[in-house]
């Protein structure tokens, strides 16, 4: 900082009226406003493009095979046309679960977002659902803060990832100690990430509790 | 007109390394801390840093005669957040992952002393071309510090420099270096290199001019 000493600061010599020192600050914020507008306007389609390639990426891979989704919302009783993700139309009700269908259109199974406490912060989750076979065929996490090198790897370890391949929901999800997996409704845990591996058995067995009757009264 | 040409080129070398504002000045350690887990990171935070740094520095210093004094400090914070702002929208739309690995620390960026630091010590008093050669030097001094720290805690902690495996599956990383105390552990370790480095320049400058008065002597 030894640089600016040596310089005279220029500038008026006389004190500004209050008037002017406003006006500075008006100006300021107008022009900054304008700025943001125009950068927000410039980005806003680019980052719902990027959010619904994401979601449309996640849903086929958590449903494999898939190609084509289709929003819902649980209303009373029923699964009603949600709105398109990525799209800001009024009047239809915010996506809940995502139909997945295969190029002929057959229903290959749901996407469902889900949520619960992990071991620092919320876990976002895509669970694919099968309500055919009442399994769960793949999990996508969308968000998660859990420790680096440790409970991050629920988002990375293949070996877990493989838990939900086929994954039944009868009569619960539960979470066993790694290599202990001998029946189709156990998870794997990841060694010392259990905390975290415990949090998302919890997520997908309250998304079981909560979507397999409403899914199968719908299909 | 000699001397300024000389000076430009000495305040765009000064930020890189006499004076760099991580390793010398030790300013703006909340971010050299906290994103610096791994080398894209450290490299995303120190860009979107510079971006701001400029861009600021280039809008104070040609605005230094129009902005009254009592209220420069403000409207600098307004000049600094507009760019910090505008640098979160443009990471959030081209770079979705590291936007979402950065979360708030890219905000955080208008608090980042580096920069006010910088618009009242120097772009505030000098003109356009010294402003901006001050803001190029002192923000690619604080992405070199920011790319350093972050390349080696990835490389012990993680075994891979952007995401590359380096030693291959036996490598047991060293997952201290990419959790928060890892970042105090290097930056100290990193600081020590540079002073001992800075002491041992001195020392051997002192031994330089002294050499004639021995010589004289014996």
């Amino acid at each position: 900082m030894s640089t600016g000493s040596s310089v005279i600061v220029p500038g008026p010599t006389r004190e500004p009226g209050s008037l002017k020192l406003v006006a500075t600050l008006v100006v300021a914020g107008v022009l900054s406003g304008a700025g943001l507008v125009a950068t927000y306007d410039a980005t806003l389609p680019i980052v719902q493009a990027n959010q619904a390639r994401a979601l449309r990426e996640a849903v086929f891979l958590v449903v494999p095979g898939s190609t084509k989704l289709e929003p819902f919302a649980w209303q009373g009783d029923r699964l009603v046309a949600a709105a398109e993700p990525g799209t800001n139309a009024s009047g239809a009700p915010p996506a809940e679960v995502f139909a997945a269908r295969d190029d002929a259109g057959t229903l290959l199974g749901y996407a469902i977002p889900a949520d619960g406490a992990g071991f620092q912060d919320t876990i976002r989750l895509l669970v694919g659902y099968e309500p055919a076979g009442r399994r769960i065929v793949g999990v996508k996490v969308l968000e998660s803060r859990e420790t680096p090198g440790l409970g991050d790897k629920i988002a990375k370890d293949a070996q877990f990832a493989a838990n939900f391949e086929a994954l039944a929901i009868d009569p619960e999800v539960v979470l066993v100690k790694r290599g202990e997996k001998t029946a189709p409704n156990q998870v794997d845990a990841i060694t010392g990430a259990t905390i975290s591996s415990r949090a998302v058995v919890k997520i997908l067995d309250a998304v079981a509790r909560t979507w397999a009757s409403r899914l199968e009264s719908a299909s | 007109m000699k001397a300024r040409e000389l000076s430009v080129r000495e305040e765009l070398l000064k930020g890189l390394w006499r004076e760099n504002p991580v390793l010398v000045q030790v300013l703006g350690m909340c971010p050299s801390l906290a994103v610096t887990n791994t080398a894209p990171n450290a490299l995303a935070m120190g860009v979107a840093t510079f971006f701001v740094l400029v861009g600021s520095s280039f809008l104070v210093s040609s605005l230094r005669k129009v902005i009254p004094k009592p209220v420069r400090i403000s409207t600098y914070i307004v000049i600094i957040a507009t760019f910090v702002t505008i640098a979160d929208l443009l990471l959030q739309a081209f770079v979705p992952d590291i936007h979402k690995e950065l979360g708030a620390f890219i905000s955080l960026i208008v608090v980042n002393c580096v920069i006010l630091g910088r618009q009242e010590a120097f772009a505030s008093r000098h003109g356009i071309r010294l402003a901006v050669a001050d803001a190029v030097g002192m923000g690619a001094g604080f992405t070199f510090a920011l790319f350093l720290l972050g390349a080696t805690r990835e490389i012990l902690g993680n075994g891979t420099l952007f995401g590359v495996s380096l030693f291959g599956p036996n490598f047991e990383p060293w997952v201290v270096m990419i959790l928060p105390p890892g970042g105090f552990l290097m930056l100290g370790a990193i600081l020590l290199v540079f002073g001992a480095w800075k002491a041992r320049a001195a020392a051997r400058a002192k031994a330089a001019a002294a050499e004639p008065l021995r010589k004289a002597a014996a």
